[in-house]
């Protein structure tokens, strides 16, 4: 279902619809911080929706309305999605500490004005991250993203930050 | 615009003066060793100062340790501040914060500051680790509270700073720049966090998201660094990158440089503003959230812990009791505020009105630790976030209102309109 190899970075998965201002407080809440990975993962977004983090399988696709990722800096909002196998996150807007931090782990996320009313909760979505180009209901629409400039593009094919680490300590970059 | 500029004669040889550009258009061209910046560019800027609390600064060293990075470009950059988790509330907290001791020593990272001297952004430029024009990141989204000294600072996330850390530099979108035109004085009760709920709900995320927010007009002139850092603090909840106030002795508005709005605000003419659940953007007149019961009331957090804010507090509380079965949590928002407030018998007014005063840090606000909700439980607080969940329980409520409105709401177990106290003649000279 999905693939970075080859014809550039796609996915095409089931979508889990969310409303606007989706925070980190949301995604990942301050008072589990220091407990281990399963019990945080247990309480992803669960004040938006309880079933979420028990129902998501990979490959997933998470949709929202405006301002997805609000608040806190904590990388953990986006890698707790990452972790729970979320393929790419796509908002009307995306909270800018959110957007950077999503990219910085490897997790592709896209602006897509309108993307939460043309997605229905559950049905199979297609990206093409390069090339900024969202596909719902077999091709019943096609919506344009705001695509993600090249330097963050570079950083998404490596896999993330720590790659990208790695190689300049290992004088490759 | 650009083009026009260059037109003009000797701007080839001498670049375009500098009041062309907004104040995050001149930040980041300064960091970016360029002579100008267009918004929407992308820019690689050298980073001023670097910023990490405890929360995450294991992570980040890890990160480094983890892909065989070897030392800091430049050590002397980084800060480390202790101010969450603290002291430690469990075995796991305490762990943490031992093997970031460990990390930084061994990436020899000096300038670190221990539990106790206070939250991350306070100490930051109470220490002077953030200087006007410069560039900052740190791993707290409140980062943008260094724009009150004419730092642009904002927040990012663990994996950015340990590449910041690793090279000197980031990448950045330059940002377009929304103004904000202060006019006026605050009235009697009303405060800075007064002024930014009302932008927050004037101007809000909607407009300021991925954008920088610039403060002039002669209205700045009357607001002091504590003011400042409470407007700048609040300025990532409207999604922006920076929010700007004018480094000290520049002037209030840069001539010839391209806003893409204007709002205009008479400080006299606002009222105490309240943030409704469950989001900071809805904001209403204290009046129309009057006589809600409270359970709890906090005082502090890096948006309103400073003196000021303790003080008109104090002013309001001194020689009186808070209502029975509300509990007032104050937390000053570091060791030099909390010393001034004791020096001033502020810690121990409070104190004799029925709250508890905790030693500096960030506290309840972020949800951690020292006061979290239980379900159906209400509390109104100084902070910057009310999201569902913030503070412990997703069924609890957070309202965030001032310094002077919590001290009212916390005499009256209500949320109250602190102009309509009967008070001391002390607490008028204090608010005024």
């Amino acid at each position: 279902m999905t693939g970075s190899s080859g014809g550039g970075i796609r996915f095409c998965g089931r979508a889990w619809l969310f409303g606007p201002d989706i925070s980190t407080d949301m995604l990942s809440p301050g008072q589990y911080v220091h407990d281990p990975p399963e019990v945080r993962l247990r309480h992803v977004l669960e004040p938006a929706r309880p079933e979420f983090a028990s129902q998501v399988r990979p490959g997933d696709i998470v949709v929202a309305a405006a301002n997805f990722g609000c608040g806190s800096s904590r990388e953990s909002a986006p890698q707790h999605l990452k972790d729970l196998g979320v393929a790419v996150v796509l908002a009307d807007s995306l909270a800018r500490i959110f957007a950077r931090n999503a990219i910085a782990l490897g997790l592709p996320a896209l602006s897509c004005p309108g993307v939460s009313t043309a997605v229905r909760d559950q049905e199979i979505v297609e990206v093409d991250v390069e090339a900024g180009e969202v596909v719902v209901g077999e091709g019943r629409t096609v919506l344009r993203a705001d695509r993600i400039p090249e330097p963050m593009l570079d950083v998404l094919r490596l896999g993330g930050i720590e790659p990208l680490l790695a190689a300049l300590a290992a004088g490759r970059r | 615009m650009s083009a026009k500029v260059r037109d003009e004669p000797g701007a080839d040889v001498f670049g375009p003066p500098a009041e062309a550009m907004t104040a995050a258009e001149a930040a980041l061209a300064r960091a970016a060793g360029v002579a100008r910046t267009e918004p929407g560019e992308y820019v690689v800027a050298e980073i001023g100062a670097m910023m990490m609390h405890d929360i995450f600064a294991a992570d980040v060293l890890e990160m480094l340790e983890r892909t065989g990075i070897e030392r800091l470009h430049d050590p002397s950059r980084a800060t480390v501040v202790f101010d969450h988790m603290v002291p430690a509330p469990s075995v796991a907290a305490a762990e943490h914060q031992a093997k970031a001791r460990r990390l930084l020593r061994r990436y020899e990272i000096d300038a670190f500051f221990e539990i106790g001297r206070g939250i991350c952004h306070q100490v930051m430029v109470e220490e002077g680790r953030v200087r006007p024009g410069e560039l900052v990141v740190g791993t707290d989204s409140h980062t943008t509270t260094y724009g009150a000294v004419g730092a642009a600072g904002c927040g990012i996330g663990s994996s950015e700073m340990a590449y910041a850390l690793a090279t000197g530099r980031l990448w950045f979108k330059v940002p377009e720049t929304v103004l904000v035109v202060l006019e006026g004085r605050l009235a009697y009760m009303v405060t800075a966090k007064d002024l930014v709920l009302y932008l927050m709900r004037e101007v809000g995320s909607a407009e300021a998201q991925y954008r920088s927010v610039e403060h002039g007009g002669a209205g700045t002139d009357t607001l002091s660094l504590s003011e400042r850092m409470t407007i700048a603090n609040m300025g990532v909840e409207m999604g922006a990158k920076f929010s700007l106030f004018p480094a000290d002795g520049a002037p209030t508005m840069r001539s010839g440089a391209r806003y893409v709005a204007t709002h205009t605000v008479d400080l006299g003419a606002l009222s105490p503003q309240v943030a409704v659940p469950h989001h900071v953007e809805n904001v209403v007149d204290v009046g129309e959230v009057a006589g809600l019961r409270l359970d709890q009331v906090f005082l502090g957090s890096c948006t309103n812990g400073r003196l000021e804010d303790l003080r008109i507090a104090a002013a309001i509380l001194r020689g009186q009791k808070i209502a029975p079965r509300v509990r007032m949590i104050v937390t000053p928002a570091s060791s030099r505020v909390y010393e001034q407030a004791a020096g001033e018998g502020i810690l121990a007014d409070l104190s004799a009105a029925g709250a508890i005063v905790e030693g500096p840090g960030c506290g309840p606000c972020f949800g951690g630790h020292l006061g979290l909700l239980a379900a159906g439980e209400r509390c109104l607080g100084t902070h910057n976030r009310n999201f569902r969940g913030r503070m412990g329980s997703p069924e609890g409520e957070i309202y965030l209102g001032s310094p002077a409105t919590a001290a009212a709401s916390a005499l009256a177990g209500a949320i109250a309109d602190p102009r309509e106290l009967a008070v001391p003649t002390e607490a008028e000279e204090v608010a005024t």
